[in-house]
């Protein structure tokens, strides 16, 4: 039998509501502050690196996110660790906060499924975090107006706005995971150490982890070492277990996206490299179907994970 | 029980695994009629109630809410169910009635009514000049209050009230037991659960006696009251007057005199005795200055109850053995 009426009902208001609280929050005033801050400072070091070296480049304004001058990594790494810190401090106590102010058994005895409650907290989250990043977007395309002088062309602003997309869709995956975390433990401290602990593991230790892990599952073939190359089978597996981790997959999405002359994002044979003019830019069609796959897996791990979060909370007790 | 039932549930059971937190409970509700669910912490109160309004699974049995299946149709029963969870929390850094805007609009009323069914919940409740005020500096008592209105505003045909009165002083339990009533004289059946007897034995119609998610005793605390503690009536009187305990002894259906300070008497009887007793402490020339019955308390039902409960499980479980 099916239940009555739509799981959907009232997604809008908490909607609203989260994204109220979101936004008048101090927590994201002070998440703010920091992403304006440190992409400021890596803005910076990429343009006084652009005026000391760039003569002549066709796509000086994309150069503006990939570079970076010592000591400060350029704005995307930047980004790529700052934009799950802003996901985990607005999701990890999306789900056991209602618990822990006791307003969970209130808000489900209103006539709304639990659907709508999970629904409308990751959308809110979502819409909170695409708007600081439209704004820091906006920022940086103004600021590097200013500071290089030079009009981007039509393919670059539209490699920017597919850089800004897919920062959403990465935000989305932190998200999920923060949302996953405040159901599955009551205490949003306990959840909060667990994302920051597994988003840690994902970022920094799981790149190293892969390739030992690649090479007890592909053992490196002497022949290939001693020509000084990769082996093949190993170099794969190693991309395989690197691209579970979503901060790979984004920081291969973008080097694809903001550098056009990505030909691939894994290892290639000389063969397929045939005919090629080596360091030609690629037309943005041919690029986002070299990112294609990349995007697709972080939308579906987001969804999984929300998918795993929502049947926990389907089948969670109400009561504190 | 009057009329129309709203609740009505048959061998409601929920199994948490092997354990069974409620088991084949059988109750109704009327309209207008405040029931109790009374009885110790974790006998399975707050579990039945989370059944009537679909939030938790029903293992077996069934209950129907205003003709609904909490299980099927959780919205229409939601809709004109109002519920005041135990220790009702609201978000703290919201004011009182955006609190019940959030509220109102998840019930989907209209932009035009909802300030109006707002204020008047409020007004109600008694909370209209603290509707711009943060939740976060109201006392426990007016959060209670707040979540009263929020029933209020929701036009609820039942009110179900999970410990309504705990942790509230004295004050604020009879202002709170006073909107309960006011629920019942406009015909909303309110459904409450309590562990503190006493307190709410006075606005209940009808209590149902948990314990270890059976429910022990259903009916009127009169009734309860004959049927556990014995028909027997306990009348205090305080007058003067010479031999006047040995006068009452004799009156038909006195069991016992008991003296109980100066010029303070007892009496038990099978009977309310206090027309007799009036006639014959005016008939010695005494001085009457106090004739009151007591009426049976829901402590002393309870503890009654359970006093004699083990020695009857002990019996059972001889019977199971002589069974086998």
């Amino acid at each position: 039998m099916r239940r009555e009426g739509s799981a959907f009902q009232g997604v809008g208001v908490v909607v609203l509501k989260e994204l109220s609280d979101h936004l008048t929050s101090v927590r994201m005033r002070v998440l703010e502050w920091l992403v304006v801050l440190v992409a400021l400072a890596a803005l910076y070091g990429a343009i006084q690196q652009i005026k000391d070296t760039t003569a002549e480049d066709p796509f000086l304004f994309l150069r503006l996110f990939t570079t970076s001058r010592e000591p400060l990594p350029s704005f995307v790494s930047f980004i790529s660790f700052l934009v799950p810190l802003m996901a985990i401090g607005l999701g990890f106590d999306a789900v056991n906060g209602e618990y822990n102010r006791r307003t969970m058994s209130r808000i489900l005895a209103q006539p709304i499924y639990r659907d709508a409650l999970l629904f409308g907290k990751f959308l809110a989250g979502l819409a909170t975090l695409a708007v600081s990043l439209i704004t820091l977007w906006l920022l940086v395309m103004g600021l590097g107006l200013l500071l290089i002088g030079v009009p981007p062309g039509a393919e670059e602003i539209g490699r920017c706005i597919l850089f800004l997309i897919v920062t959403v869709i990465y935000a989305g995956v932190w998200l999920a995971v923060a949302l996953l975390f405040s159901i599955v433990f009551r205490s949003a401290a306990t959840a909060a150490l667990v994302t920051l602990g597994i988003w840690l593991v994902i970022t920094f230790i799981w790149p190293v982890l892969a390739g030992a892990v690649a090479q007890m599952i592909v053992p490196i073939d002497p022949r290939y070492a001693a020509l000084g190359l990769q082996t093949p089978g190993t170099a794969e597996a190693e991309h395989i277990l690197a691209r579970l981790s979503p901060s790979t997959l984004f920081a291969e999405t973008v080097v694809a996206i903001l550098d056009p002359t990505t030909r691939s994002l894994g290892p290639i044979y000389l063969s397929q490299m045939q005919g090629a003019v080596l360091g030609a830019p690629l037309p943005i069609g041919e690029s986002i179907l070299i990112a294609w796959p990349q995007t697709v897996g972080m939308i579906a791990s987001a969804i999984v994970l929300f998918v795993i979060g929502y049947v926990i909370f389907q089948r969670q007790e109400v009561r504190a | 029980m009057s009329g129309e039932i709203v609740i009505e549930a048959k061998g409601l059971t929920k199994k948490y695994g092997a354990a069974t937190a409620v088991d084949h409970i059988s109750f109704s509700v009327g309209r207008g009629e405040i029931f109790g669910l009374l009885g110790p912490n974790g006998a399975g109160k707050t579990t039945t109630i989370l059944m009537m309004l679909g939030l938790t699974d029903i293992s077996e049995g069934e209950i129907r809410v205003l003709g609904f299946d909490p299980a099927r149709e959780p919205l229409s029963v939601k809709r004109r169910v109002g519920y005041l969870p135990d220790a009702v929390g609201f978000y703290d850094q919201l004011t009182a009635a955006d609190n019940l805007r959030y509220t109102a609009r998840l019930i989907g009323f209209k932009k035009a009514e909802r300030e109006e069914k707002i204020a008047a919940g409020l007004n109600r409740v008694g909370l209209s000049e603290f509707a711009d005020k943060r939740v976060s500096t109201f006392s426990r008592g007016m959060r209670q209050r707040l979540g009263l209105a929020e029933i209020l505003m929701k036009g609820a045909q039942i009110a179900i009230l999970d410990e309504p009165t705990s942790g509230l002083d004295p004050h604020a339990t009879s202002e709170l037991l006073a909107i309960i009533r006011a629920f019942k004289a406009e015909g909303v059946s309110v459904l409450l659960s309590s562990h503190l007897l006493e307190r709410v034995q006075s606005v209940c119609d009808r209590v149902a006696l948990f314990s270890g998610g059976r429910i022990a005793l259903m009916g009127s605390v009169a009734e309860l009251g004959r049927e556990v503690l014995g028909g027997g009536f306990v009348v205090d009187i305080e007058a003067d007057g010479a031999g006047l305990a040995e006068r009452l002894a004799l009156i038909p259906g006195v069991s016992g005199v008991e003296r109980t300070g100066i010029s303070k008497l007892r009496l038990h009887a099978d009977r309310d005795v206090r027309p007799e007793a009036a006639v014959e402490v005016v008939g010695s020339q005494g001085r009457l200055r106090y004739l009151g019955v007591q009426e049976p308390s829901l402590d002393a039902i309870y503890n009654r109850y359970f006093e004699t409960r083990p020695n009857e499980e002990l019996t059972m479980k001889d019977g199971a053995r002589d069974a086998a």
